[in-house]
């Protein structure tokens, strides 16, 4: 297909990684933000190929794995509210809660849907009037306008059963996070493409100013992470960190302003509990008061539960890249895809799914 | 979760838009798009088109990847 088949071309793969390996910087630590990333590194081997002169850690992107516990199990008791539809993209539906999933709750008889887009979400709740439909909002800055303009074309249309419970998280808080807490030290980040093409290059200048590092923004093809990675070693070996985009075709310096501008129409900063990493300052996304109407967390109480994490679990420290899935004992013996036991291992994203479906010469 | 696939835009109705996926038809919003024209290719991320593929751009760093591995046909 076009636009993705020219940037597999493992001919050129292989130039690109004789050219970062000749680079005099030796050892480079860097992290791929984003799950999206992690799959193509696992898929393609680009941690071996690259391997020792560069290592790749796997960071916090995968929304399904950085959704807190508790805002997990609060999903889960409005999906067992008597009457309500709950529309979700299907990774959150196998995410073992406190107290089941919502694949228990749908085996319970609770009416769960999947969707693929928030668009769809909203034809659910046009042809069922009567009741409730709540969509899972979940996701960074690329999926966030998508469900305001859902919102936004709820509200033209009318419709009063059109609910949106908003987890939506954006990327530089976390980053900012991950770098603060000093438990990683690396050398540059490896940014995601899809929410740069929505928020552009510029809210990433505190990597080069505050953090004396440097972040290139990446597509999802194999070529399109090598040629990132040489980007930052060639940053390193210059010693002139910057923010540059090596995924030009898709992410423009200023982004998408129509997106932005939905967003933030819609939404408003929050504080946001991520998994693994605890409260970050404003770093989520909650519906405006004017929108409280379409809001979820406004419209339907639930009973708070005390959440319980699963014990020898080490999604947490995974997502802030301290751990890697083969340091966790549960690994491919207790926890695998079918029986996961925590999100990591659900999302296909996730860093140990990731590396249970590719990660077999790792061993 | 933040995949996006490039796709040819073949119609365009108001807020949406007839895209070329796989071979099949379909239709997506653009919302978040609306300069979109016929003929442009569009990231598509669930349903929703969330930019649109700067073509020069991707021929630069084709004309990149060609300069590092001269001699092949077909980039």
């Amino acid at each position: 297909m076009k636009f993705l088949d020219e940037y597999r071309d493992p001919r050129v793969g292989q130039e690109l990684v004789k050219k970062i390996c000749a680079r005099s910087v030796q050892g480079l630590r860097l992290m791929e933000f984003c799950g999206g990333h992690t799959v193509t590194i696992m898929r393609n081997g680009l941690r071996q190929l690259l391997s020792p002169h560069v290592l790749l850690l796997s960071g916090p992107g995968c929304p399904v794995c950085v959704t807190a516990h508790a805002d997990l199990d609060k999903a889960i008791a409005l999906a067992r509210q008597e009457g309500t539809i709950i529309a979700t993209f299907g990774d959150m539906i196998k995410v073992p809660g406190s107290f089941g999933s919502l694949q228990t709750v749908r085996a319970e008889g609770g009416d769960i849907r999947v969707v693929y887009s928030a668009a769809d979400a909203l034809s659910l709740a046009a042809a069922n009037p009567g009741r409730p439909v709540i969509f899972l909002g979940i996701g960074f800055e690329t999926t966030a306008p998508t469900v305001a303009a859902s919102i936004l074309e709820a509200q033209a249309r009318g419709l009063k059963n059109y609910y949106v419970l908003s987890l939506h998280k954006i990327c530089p808080p976390v980053i900012k996070a991950i770098l603060d807490a000093g438990e990683i030290n690396v050398h540059g980040i490896i940014l995601p493409g899809h929410v740069s093409a929505v928020i552009g290059s510029a809210p990433y200048g505190f990597l080069p100013q505050k953090y004396g590092i440097g972040g290139v923004i990446a597509g999802f093809e194999p070529l399109d992470i090598l040629l990132a990675v040489d980007m930052l070693a060639a940053q390193c070996e210059q010693k002139i960190p910057a923010v540059e985009i090596a995924y030009r075709r898709g992410v423009r310096p200023e982004g998408n302003a129509r997106a932005q501008e939905v967003m933030e129409t819609v939404f408003e900063t929050a504080d946001a509990s991520w998994r693994g990493i605890g409260v970050i300052p404003r770093s989520g996304l909650m519906l405006r008061k004017e929108f409280e109407d379409f809001d979820a967390t406004a419209a339907f109480s639930v009973d708070t539960v005390v959440s319980r994490e699963p014990a020898g679990c080490l999604c947490g420290d995974i997502l802030r890249g301290v751990s890697t899935p083969l340091d966790c004992s549960l690994f491919s013996s207790i926890c695998t895809p079918e029986n996961p036991v925590g999100p990591c291992m659900v999302s296909s994203e996730g860093a140990c799914a990731a590396q249970y479906q590719y990660g077999a010469c790792d061993e | 979760m933040c995949l996006a696939v490039p796709t040819r835009v073949l119609t365009v109705e108001g807020h949406y838009a007839d895209v070329e996926m796989a071979g099949v038809s379909r239709r997506i919003s653009i919302a978040l798009t609306p300069d979109v024209k016929p003929g442009d290719y569009v990231l598509v991320h669930t349903g929703y088109a969330i930019s649109i593929v700067d073509e020069e751009e991707a021929e630069e760093t084709l004309k990149l990847f060609r300069e590092l591995s001269p001699g092949e046909e077909g980039l």
